[in-house]
């Protein structure tokens, strides 16, 4: 069980060190996040568009790169925060036995996890922010509006940062987590409006986008990047929150079941 | 830090009936004792014997599964907190950050207790300065060897100035400089008034530092006391030890009723400082290899645990 009397603002002094660890090579941490968007838009916009025509979301057509780069943001947002509580905690709990380290502390073992998940967070907004920047000199960005991607980033590194979490808490090895990369990441990366509109899909399947954290997330970005929406952008919003919630608590809850014995 | 010191002689740690216990198999199965401020206590044991097991419910990583545990005079499921702000624990695994530099793990970690960071700074150098880790200071904590690693991991230890430091085979895999260096390190620290708790497999490390211990298997406490008092009680003083000894030898010692172990080709005799005894063997049996030896605390494990292997 989760004692709420173990979380305090304690777990900041965690993610100071995962920040520490992380400015030690931010150049290369920033590099990714400004040369991914430009070769995603020059991947498409130079072999791809001519093929896209007619596109249309939220009732207003659209040249193809400005329908994606939004997405783009998302992913990132997605990728960043995942992989940072899968594989980056896993190493850092198993092999580097770091956290075992930080029990001989006045830490909670709720503490350590939570800043694990707020700087999956973290490091995602920060690539939010510098993508934001890039496409917005490419002029895929409205500004202010586009502002907005910065805590939205950290809404949806709080989602995925959670459910990476949970994945660590029961996965029985690192090579594992090649199942719920293949089985809930890929097809999320593939069919959440990130390169096509849902709108174009059979109902059962538009329906069943509508599961996906990531579809949220998308329709959140666009929202924020074009002022553009297909559903309630509110909606999205409690979704995201809603499934934040589930998974911070499913994830605090197998970690704890997994380290304390 | 802003705690009360612990008077000496006051009880640090108390332990009543202390039970583990993991899917039906105990890890530790009722033990109890107490440990006194200044004091340095050793808990010795075979290989999954439940001394780290009964470490780890010591400073709160593992719920006790019966029993009570009082740390500090405060109860270890409640003021987790409070107990770890106080103790010092030094794993048997490198838990060292290996992500971070020396001086990086220890401020770090000194983060991790809150404690300000000029604090934190003055108090890192001073374990630099103690420890002789000093010039690599700035060195990955990869590149370290070791007896260096273990040093490192004991000054971190110490970070917050616990008054109760734990050390989990803290010498285990150091060759003899580094064991030296450190148990004349732990010896300043005792000397500082500081109270341990001591696992280890070395029973020359546990006979030269520790004041009591106790000898613990299949998670059940054999013997407590003194070293010089267990080797006295449970082995004598002296051993003499036969090699290729035959029947003889063994008709000879049982009409005499001497105690003695029997193993391949040799045998270990309790002479119990029997200066006949000893004469009788040095002119009856002198044929054969003999040697007369004070007794040790390692003849006191051997005796009680058992000589076959446990794993």
């Amino acid at each position: 069980m989760i004692r709420m009397s173990n979380i305090s603002w304690r777990f900041l002094s965690v993610w100071r060190r995962n920040l520490i660890v992380y400015r030690k090579i931010w150049k290369v941490n920033f590099l990714v996040p400004l040369l991914e968007p430009a070769f995603y838009i020059l991947a498409f916009g130079l072999g791809f568009q001519g093929l896209v025509q007619g596109l249309s979301y939220g009732g207003k057509a659209l040249a193809y790169t400005q329908f994606m780069a939004p997405a783009l943001i998302a992913i990132s947002i997605m990728y960043n925060s995942f992989f940072e509580t899968t594989y980056a905690s896993f190493v850092r709990m198993y092999y580097q036995k770091t956290f075992d380290g930080m029990m001989t502390t006045p830490l909670s073992l709720e503490e350590i996890i939570l800043a694990e998940i707020v700087w999956g967070a973290t490091k995602a907004t920060a690539a939010a922010a510098v993508m934001t920047l890039v496409l917005g000199l490419f002029g895929f960005v409205n500004f202010p509006q586009g502002l907005l991607i910065v805590p939205l980033a950290f809404l949806g590194g709080l989602a995925f940062g959670a459910v990476g979490m949970f994945f660590t808490g029961i996965t029985p090895s690192i090579d594992m987590f090649n199942l719920p990369i293949f089985l809930f990441i890929t097809p999320m990366f593939l069919f959440s409006g990130t390169f096509f509109p849902v709108s174009g899909l059979p109902e059962w399947a538009q329906t069943a986008a509508l599961i996906f954290p990531l579809y949220h997330l998308v329709e959140l970005s666009r929202a924020c990047c074009l002022g553009l929406v297909e559903t309630n952008p509110l909606l999205s919003l409690g979704y995201l929150i809603v499934f934040t919630l589930c998974f911070l608590v499913l994830g605090l809850t197998t970690m704890r079941r997994r380290l304390i014995k | 830090m802003d705690q009360q010191p612990t008077a000496a002689g006051e009880i640090i740690l108390q332990v009543d009936n202390l039970g583990k216990h993991y899917n039906g198999v105990s890890a530790v199965a009722g033990i109890s004792f107490a440990v006194r401020a200044g004091e340095c206590f050793g808990l010795l044991g075979p290989n999954g014997a439940g001394k780290t097991s009964a470490i780890r419910m010591i400073y709160g990583f593992a719920p006790p599964s019966s029993g009570s545990l009082r740390v500090f005079s405060l109860d270890v499921a409640d003021d987790w907190r409070r107990i770890r702000s106080r103790v010092g624990v030094c794993q048997q695994d490198n838990t060292l950050d290996p992500d971070l530099s020396v001086l990086q793990n220890l401020l770090i970690f000194a983060g991790y207790f809150q404690i300000p960071a000029d604090q934190a700074r003055e108090r890192a150098e001073e374990l630099l300065h103690f420890f002789a880790l000093e010039k690599k200071r700035e060195a990955k904590v990869g590149e370290l060897s070791g007896g260096l690693a273990r040093r490192l991991t004991l000054a971190r230890a110490l970070i917050n100035d616990p008054e109760l430091i734990i050390l989990d085979e803290p010498t285990t895999g150091l060759d003899p400089q580094s064991r030296h260096l450190l148990w004349e390190k732990l010896h300043a620290l005792r000397a500082r008034g500081k109270t341990f708790i001591l696992t280890t497999h070395y029973m020359e490390e546990a006979a030269q530092l520790c004041d009591r211990l106790v000898i613990m298997d299949h998670g059940r406490i054999l013997i407590e006391g003194a070293p010089t008092g267990l080797i006295e009680a449970h082995v004598g003083s002296s051993i003499i030890e036969v090699s290729g000894a035959d029947q003889e030898l063994v008709d000879f010692l049982a009409e005499r009723k001497v105690e003695f172990d029997r193993m391949a080709d040799r045998l270990v005799i309790y002479n119990k400082g029997n200066a006949e005894i000893e004469q009788a063997v040095r002119a009856g049996f002198h044929s054969r290899q003999c040697t007369f030896r004070s007794a040790t605390l390692e003849d006191v494990f051997l005796r009680l645990t058992g000589r076959e292997l446990r794993e």
